[in-house]
């Protein structure tokens, strides 16, 4: 390009305004939703005169929210590439039935159950993505008939009604606590629980310092001091303040051990993965992921395998919650992690979203139905009032975004 | 100056902070065909917007008179009932309604809320009519081609009784037969004393339509003049709208050319819905390694549906035929064997097959050699910032960081960023589809030399374009496409447009 450099006139290409990178965009849609978080648990607790973040409630806020933050989880990764999945709520009662029946009447033990019931739910995941990825259905009429078929498949199976007294093996998975291993402390606290705490907040730590010590390292540009020492600040008191509480109930639930990997695992994985990449390039222009040799049939193949096992992740969390199985479980799962998802700050046309997003949309579906309950408010007023915030949530995104003439 | 129909005043427009227009004044005669002209991002858009009311009065600054009177427009419907009809470059029609619905879409010809389809109809033949289409009004517009669709939009504009018709780069997307007919037809408008202010990239097109022009640059007016006066030429058009004489517009170049490196023989593919029907017929070509070879051919030819079937059998069905690269049988059957086999193709539409409109710049770059960048099916984020920033550099693409989105660069930009993929795959071979389309004179200066340097780097390379000064400009070889057969070869030296065109209509009737 030696003669471009010197005689190429000079392009007056328009005004190129200098505008936010996305990274940071995104990150600060999502400080808006933490916002959003916040405030709506102030509210409660201040509603609820401190009820809402008694030990007992975050622990149960956190076991009962676990399935929905897990379908998020995969339904972010399904909505980034442009599709849906409205069959998870039915998968997840399916699930639950067959790894119920597979420890009561075919005598599994709790581990093969569990084992079996994730390969059902890939085997399902398998089936709606070959229908989508292959045969090219739209996802929502796929996942719509899966959405009846699992159902109608769950009620065969369980022509008995509700299957109960499952191992407590089984059940601890959604109900249980991580075992007092190191005992007590500072007033009957579980000292575990206040040591993963403090585990947690250092790995973040260093992870941080890590980060910025290789950025500094390659001369590309990185976040203000300030601003990093603030939001880790926030974090580390936000973990602390959760370990503190939790350790005074009965201790760190399983299923937060469960959560907390998944949220690593999924961040990375489309963060920082090929796979992911494609996933968000194909949501961003199908065509263009393409013609640039991505095979995005086998891509969209596996994202619908992947929110199987995690629907069936799911399933033996709720039906281990529940302690039984039936016909029922999970109805309308769907849409609360779907409405998660887009509280979360995912588009609608896809290519945009966030796990940790979806999660923190899931939290706000979960604080509110909490604070609701404890102020016991009509169960059906409730389902109004999230329908209220999940179009809200969005509305304020896309004004937002239009403001910022996008 | 008595008789001018719309004068627009320092005009301004802001947005967020950013100025698109900086006082930008027009005047515009009764009857006249007024060309603007200007680089992409020179605010001819923005302007037309002000003007129907996309940005509703307020949100910018200066004046605008309409046959005399001040206007202050709040939508479009407000401009449209002067009779300021603005057709866009992208159509907006309804795809599965008739022409006459579409015609009438939004004015319909009805009483108490129920459509009187004869009077619809009829009307609409007389619109068809005086708009030269000679179609069925009942036919869906689905079923024609880019050039009708447009004329489709004419007979809408006709339909509001127009009296300003602004076009938005009418014949961007049309050939040249349908380019011609859509010139005659804006001629007769005038004729029946219809104003039509053109945006257009085509000086010749203008040389030939426009009375006036005026010229804008970074949202200002640099000069409006009469078309008739004796310096009114192409140069001082261009001159006008890059801000210096442009003497050549293509960088030198000398060209070292190898042995043959790149070889299609008897290359045959169906069209994907009517499978009867040859769109690439026995198509045989050869390039060798530092040369660069054009395909020129008319629209619909079948030179993207050649390219497109190559690389990966993106388009067509039962596709036959064999490709060589330094005289070894390669596989193309699919995008990704195609990459790796050093094929790379730039598709046509940047916007709909070429990028990730809401993806950053290091996202584009990587998109087709991810996997250069990853270990263990980890992407290294680090990496991949610096190869995008490398390119950033390399190919002069003008954005603060490689972060930035590349739905909000320019033209030219957005280019730069699918050539640095494409480069990044490591090609042999380089098949770039109109790599200038819709960019401005200076970006294209910028994009010959990239094109160049391929070249001079023993690269193969293929240009398609539709521009043939520019196939002409660049190429060392060009075939000739018509038909979906290649109807002839020209050298460097023999190549005019007269003999290129000759072969492009070879075969037809």
């Amino acid at each position: 390009m030696t003669n471009t450099a010197t005689e190429a006139p000079t392009e007056p290409s328009g005004p190129a305004p200098v505008k936010s990178p996305r990274r940071m965009r995104v990150d600060l849609r999502q400080y808006g939703i933490l916002a959003a978080l916040a405030i709506i648990i102030l509210l409660f607790e201040v509603l609820t005169n401190g009820r809402l973040l008694m030990p007992g409630n975050i622990n149960n806020l956190i076991q009962q929210n676990s399935y929905v933050l897990i379908l998020a989880i995969g339904m972010v990764i399904v909505i980034i590439a442009g599709h849906i999945d409205l069959s998870v709520g039915s998968v997840v009662a399916l699930v639950g039935a067959v790894a119920a029946l597979a420890m009561n009447s075919w005598g599994l033990p709790w581990w093969a159950a569990v084992l079996l019931a994730l390969v059902v739910g890939a085997v399902i995941g398998a089936w709606q993505g070959f229908w989508v990825a292959f045969v090219g259905i739209p996802a929502f009429i796929v996942t719509l008939a899966g959405m009846l078929i699992f159902r109608g498949l769950t009620l065969v199976l369980l022509t008995g009604g509700t299957i109960s007294g499952l191992p407590d093996e089984f059940t601890a998975i959604g109900a249980g606590w991580l075992p007092p291993l190191l005992g007590e402390a500072l007033d009957g606290r579980d000292t575990l629980t206040l040591l993963l705490g403090v585990l947690a907040s250092v790995a973040f730590i260093v992870q941080q310092v890590r980060t910025r010590a290789t950025l500094r390292k390659l001369e590309l540009p990185r976040e203000p001091a300030v601003s990093a020492i603030v939001k880790s600040a926030i974090l580390v008191i936000a973990v602390m303040a959760l370990a503190w509480q939790l350790s005074a109930y009965s201790g760190t639930p399983i299923i937060l051990i469960i959560l907390a990997v998944l949220i690593l695992l999924y961040t990375f994985v489309l963060n920082r993965t090929v796979f992911g990449r494609h996933v968000y390039a194909m949501g961003g222009n199908l065509f263009a992921a393409q013609m640039s040799g991505v095979k995005t049939q086998w891509v969209n193949f596996f994202i619908f395998v992947n929110m199987g096992v995690l629907a069936a992740l799911a399933g033996v969390v709720a039906t281990a919650r529940a302690g039984s199985a039936v016909a029922s479980a999970g109805q309308s799962y769907e849409l609360d992690a779907i409405a998660a998802v887009f509280i979360g700050g995912a588009a609608v046309q896809g290519g945009v979203g966030t796990v940790v997003g979806a999660v923190i949309g899931g939290l706000v579906m979960g604080v509110l139905n909490m604070g609701l309950s404890i102020l016991s408010v009509d169960a059906a007023w409730q389902q109004a009032i999230k329908g209220m915030v999940l179009l809200l949530a969005v509305a304020f995104d896309i004004i937002n975004k239009r403001r910022s003439g996008r | 100056m008595s008789n001018a129909i719309l004068w627009m005043r320092d005009i301004t427009k802001d947005f967020n902070g950013v100025k698109a227009l900086d006082g930008v004044s027009i005047v515009v005669e009764r009857g006249e065909v007024h060309a603007i002209c200007g680089e992409n991002g020179a605010g001819k858009s923005t302007l037309m917007k002000v003007l129907s009311g996309v940005y509703p009065h307020g949100s910018y600054g200066g004046s605008i008179e309409f046959e005399g009177h001040p206007t202050a427009y709040k939508t479009i419907n407000d401009s449209e009932h002067d009779g300021i009809v603005i057709i866009h470059q992208e159509l907006a029609l309804s795809p599965y309604l008739s022409i006459a619905e579409n015609i009438f879409l939004g004015n319909e010809n009805a009483s108490r809320g129920i459509i009187d389809w004869n009077k619809t109809n009829r009307e609409a033949a007389v619109l068809l009519a005086r708009v030269g289409l000679n179609e069925n009004p009942a036919t869906p517009v689905l079923e024609l081609g880019v050039g009708k669709q447009q004329l489709v939009e004419i007979a809408k504009a006709l339909s509001k009784r127009v009296k300003l018709l602004i076009l938005d780069e009418p014949t961007a997307a049309l050939n040249d037969d349908d380019s011609e007919h859509l010139l005659t037809l804006i001629n007769h408008l005038r004729e029946q004393g219809i104003t039509c202010i053109i945006i257009s990239h085509k000086l010749k097109e203008i040389r030939k339509i426009a009375d006036t022009v005026t010229i804008i640059r970074d949202g200002k007016t640099i000069e409006s003049f009469s078309m008739k006066e004796a310096d009114a030429t192409e140069a001082r058009i261009i001159r006008s709208m890059v801000g210096r004489p442009l003497d050549n517009q293509f960088p030198p170049r000398t060209p070292d050319i190898g042995e043959e490196y790149f070889r299609v023989e008897n290359w045959t593919a169906y069209h994907p819905v009517d499978t009867e029907r040859k769109v690439v017929d026995d198509a045989s070509f050869t390039v060798r390694a530092g040369e660069i070879v054009g395909f020129a051919g008319l629209m619909g030819a079948g030179r993207t549906e050649l390219a497109m079937s190559i690389f990966g059998r993106s388009y067509g069905t039962n596709i036959s035929g064999k490709v060589y690269k330094a005289g070894k049988e390669i596989q193309t059957r699919t995008v990704s064997e195609a990459i790796q086999n050093g094929l790379a193709y730039a598709t046509e539409d940047r916007k709909k097959f070429g990028l990730n409109l809401i993806g950053d710049i290091s996202e584009n770059i990587s998109a087709a050699a991810l996997q250069k960048l990853a270990k263990g099916g980890v992407v290294d984020r680090n990496q991949e910032n610096k190869v995008a920033d490398g390119y950033r550099a390399s190919m002069n693409i003008k954005a603060p960081s490689v972060s930035s989105i590349v739905g909000k660069l320019s033209g030219g930009n957005q280019q730069k960023v699918v050539l640095s993929k494409w480069m990044f795959t490591g090609p042999d071979v380089l098949i770039l589809d109109e790599p200038t389309r819709g960019i401005d004179v200076g970006a294209k200066y910028e994009i010959y030399g990239i094109i160049n340097q391929l070249a001079a780097e023993g690269k193969a390379v293929i240009v398609i374009s539709s521009e043939l000064p520019e196939l002409i400009g660049l190429s060392d070889r060009i075939y000739t496409i018509s038909e979906g057969r290649i109807t002839g070869e020209v050298v460097r030296e023999d190549a005019t447009q007269e003999t290129l065109m000759h072969y492009m209509t070879a075969g037809r009737d």
